[in-house]
């Protein structure tokens, strides 16, 4: 791209739809003015993220703070199942799930939501009537995002329309790495125009994009378009959701409030298989964004097999003893 | 801070360590009571009193000194370097067989948290002689010639800060060159120590080759003054060190020293900000900040520094102080009531020299020796907070403006021992590290340790070096000499 001394000077730039929060107002008055605001957001130093989450990895919670985490996270679950082999039995099947995790023990809580791909939107909508429980499907051609905008956005509405009130959406991570940072905000704040009253988590595809420096502007970039949650991954990707990418996107919803008053929420999305991996999350948020994300309307997990893990530790805090998977239902 | 979700107690079992009602020397492979009187030791974090242990009279120290010299003519010094090697990775491997009794009795005797006892002191205790086993058979490596020759009788003088950890930066080295060694813990933590002799017997070291005389200062003068010791090797106060390198002058003794600091930890507009942080927490209040290479001046450029200060006040707000066994403490006891004194004494003139204290809302346990973490800004560098070294959970906060100013105030200082730059400039690290006088500088990170690194100060930190294989040449001579 050319480099130009003063950013306003760019001809041609066109103003963006959707001025972010202030003070943050003129920040993607260009591309270039984007690109030295996303550039000058402090570094991440990786081995120092890595050695912090280790440090907080170390965190011992047992008995009674144990069995809190448990609770808390089962009731932060979005329950998901993204397959090509889906059917309206598949999904029926997971909001009953949703709806009573345990059928062996009532005081289990129920997940926050069920995620679905957009057409299957309608039979989890239908199935959750009257519990309470969010129906999130994925949109804007989900996982690659290999679409127009035009199919993206139409993906979106119609998500919506079959009865979806929360929408995970990819960003263009083409863009991104290419450094399209102003394509990648006009796509979010379209989508959330799109996305009407449903709430919308962007999915970074951190996988993809490689370095924590990215991680900490892709963030930004979607917070400033108005994204209500940041989400970590597809699940279609590995590495998933790692802990120091997570480290690094809590330090955004932070530092984010902190500039504008605005709460981002943050949900981390695949690899997260194990009670241990759920309660360092947990002890993550507790210590990096404070208590105010300790719930599911502010933080959530992306996660099929995690639950299973949670509800056989739930039952060994109650009984005392480990079961076997044959005591957690399969969906 | 009230919480949603409270970490409930998680207290690491003291049952896997049994501690002696009282323990005496341990002199030629045996334990023998002191002619001294014994003293108590106690636990910093209750006040409880864990064990009474003999002080080394003078007659004792020379009996030490004996046992050493004759291990060393006999056994030690004559011994094939390769069996030398041996002796030293069966200790290092019983460090680590023995690393949770280890962890948990350091915690008890020093106040520190175990989660540092266990991640930190030990396994590097081991890690060092592991390191110091493999050169014990290729000493001609080290630079000195071929053959370098031991310097035969070693007095070391270690600290209460890293009991353990500092036993091992001494005794390994000075075991691999092929030295026996006579060192004396500090008063207040002696425990470690005298765990570790119960290992040199069960890694059936031979008799004298490392002696352990307990005591106060009394005790360790008679140590670094014994006319038949060849090498006095000494970590603590600079106050104490000079009167060391006094009474070792006009000797043939060879001597290095290790002594305190006040180290500067230089934030730069481009540092990366959130590990920057995490590296103050870590640089200040490792260790309750009892640390002698702590970095307790942070020089933060003036353009950030509010941010810096917001950022780290609220970090330092989720450190958990309390119970030194509790797996989730972050800060433990102070280790002493003198030493507590000492911090409150500085903390308190520093207020009246007009700098700003500032100390998170934490509730303090009602017995032990406690002190929270705490923060001074508005310090200038005429401050005693700002020169002197507080040996505490205390920072103070300096700012500069440009690079030329950090590195003058950096090095405005009477220490020297380390020094800690966070940018995320790769030139302007190297630039900056070249000008600074210090004997260790860490770029974005902190407090970081390794057996294969040496470390050591310029002015009054003290001068050689430990670790490494500059930490060798510390207990060797060469064909020359």
């Amino acid at each position: 791209m050319t480099h130009v001394l003063d950013p306003d000077a760019l001809p041609g730039a066109t103003p963006a739809v959707h001025a972010p929060l202030p003070p943050y107002d003129d920040v993607t008055r260009s591309d270039s003015a984007f690109r030295a605001f996303l550039h000058g957001l402090p570094g991440v130093d990786q081995v120092g993220a890595e050695a912090r989450v280790a440090q907080l990895g170390t965190r011992s919670i047992k008995t009674t703070s144990k069995a809190w985490a448990i609770d808390t996270a089962i009731s932060m679950v979005d329950l998901t199942t993204l397959e090509g082999a889906d059917t309206p039995g598949k999904v029926r099947s997971l909001a009953a799930k949703a709806k009573q995790p345990d059928p062996s023990d009532p005081t289990t809580p129920q997940v926050a939501a069920v995620c679905v791909y957009g057409d299957l939107a309608g039979v989890a909508r239908e199935a959750l009537v009257g519990t309470g429980i969010h129906v999130a499907a994925v949109a804007t051609a989900f996982p690659s995002g290999r679409a127009s905008r035009a199919v993206k956005i139409a993906d979106v509405r119609d998500a919506v329309e079959n009865g979806a009130d929360e929408i995970d959406m990819v960003i263009d991570r083409g863009a991104f790495l290419t450094g399209r940072y102003l394509d990648v905000y006009e796509e979010i704040v379209a989508v959330k125009e799109a996305c009407g009253e449903a709430h919308l988590k962007v999915i970074l595809e951190t996988g993809e994009l490689k370095t924590l420096d990215n991680v900490r502007r892709a963030s930004w970039i979607a917070m400033l378009a108005g994204g209500d949650f940041i989400k970590t991954s597809t699940g279609k990707v590995t590495p998933a959701a790692t802990l120091p990418v997570s480290l690094v996107m809590l330090e955004a919803v932070r530092d984010f409030r902190i500039a504008t008053g605005r709460q981002v929420g943050f949900k981390p999305a695949g690899g997260i298989k194990t009670t241990k991996d759920a309660v360092k999350h947990l002890v993550l948020i507790n210590e990096t964004v404070g208590p105010d994300w300790l719930d599911p309307d502010w933080f959530r997990f992306g996660a099929s097999s995690l639950l299973n893990d949670l509800l056989l530790q739930r039952q060994k805090l109650r009984t005392g003893h480990y079961s076997g998977p044959d005591y957690v239902t399969v969906d | 801070m009230t919480s949603l979700f409270e970490y409930a107690p998680a207290p690491e079992s003291r049952s896997i360590v049994s501690i002696a009602p009282s323990y005496g020397l341990f002199i030629d492979g045996e334990f023998v009571d002191g002619t001294g009187e014994s003293f108590k030791t106690v636990n910093p974090a209750t006040e409880e009193v864990l064990s009474e242990v003999s002080a080394a009279s003078e007659a004792d120290v020379d009996r030490a000194v004996r046992a050493a010299r004759k291990a060393f003519e006999k056994t030690w010094g004559p011994m094939r370097p390769a069996d030398r090697g041996k002796y030293l990775f069966r200790i290092a491997r019983l460090l680590q067989e023995r690393a949770r009794e280890f962890a948990v009795l350091e915690s008890l005797d020093n106040g520190k948290p175990i989660r540092e006892s266990r991640d930190v002191d030990v396994p590097l205790a081991a890690a060092h002689f592991f390191y110091y086993a493999g050169w014990a058979d290729k000493l001609d490596h080290v630079g000195l010639g071929t053959r370098p020759r031991p310097l035969g009788v070693a007095g070391q003088v270690i600290p209460w800060n890293f009991p353990l950890l500092m036993l091992a930066w001494k005794v390994a080295p000075a075991l691999a060159a092929g030295n026996t060694v006579v060192l004396k813990p500090a008063e207040t933590t002696p425990l470690s120590a005298l765990l570790f002799a119960e290992v040199c017997r069960q890694a059936d070291l031979p008799a004298g080759v490392v002696n352990i005389v307990t005591g106060a200062g009394d005790t360790g003068r008679a140590v670094v003054e014994h006319g038949d010791v060849d090498k006095v090797a000494f970590t603590g106060s600079t106050e104490v060190g000079r009167s060391i390198a006094r009474a070792v002058a006009g000797t043939a003794k060879k001597l290095t020293l290790e002594l305190g600091g006040k180290a500067a930890n230089i934030v730069f507009d481009d540092a990366p900000i959130d590990q920057a942080v995490e590296g103050i927490v870590q640089g200040i209040f490792f260790n309750q900040g009892h640390v002698c290479c702590a970095g307790s001046r942070l020089l933060v450029q003036e353009s950030i520094h509010d941010e810096v200060i917001a950022s780290l006040q609220r970090r330092i707000g989720t450190l958990r102080v309390g119970d030194p066994l509790d797996k989730n403490t972050d800060i433990g006891a102070i280790n002493s009531a003198e030493q507590l004194a000492r911090i409150r004494e500085l903390s308190d003139i520093g207020e009246a020299e007009g700098a700003n204290r500032w100390q998170p809302a934490c509730e303090l346990p009602d017995r032990g020796f406690w002190f929270p973490p705490t923060v001074f800004t508005d310090v200038s560098p005429a401050h005693r907070i700002a020169r002197d070294e507080v040996f505490g959970p205390v920072l103070s906060v300096l700012t500069f403006r440009t690079p030329d100013e950090a590195v003058a105030k950096a090095n405005n200082t009477t220490y020297g021992l380390s020094a800690g730059i966070w940018s995320e400039k790769g030139s302007r690290i190297l630039q900056i590290a070249n000008q600074l006088r210090a004997g260790v500088v860490w770029a974005n990170t902190f407090n970081k340790f390794d057996p294969t690194s040496p470390f050591g100060g310029y002015k009054q930190s003290g001068y050689g070096r430990e670790g490494g294989r500059h930490g060798l040449a510390a207990y060797l001579k060469g064909a020359d000499q």
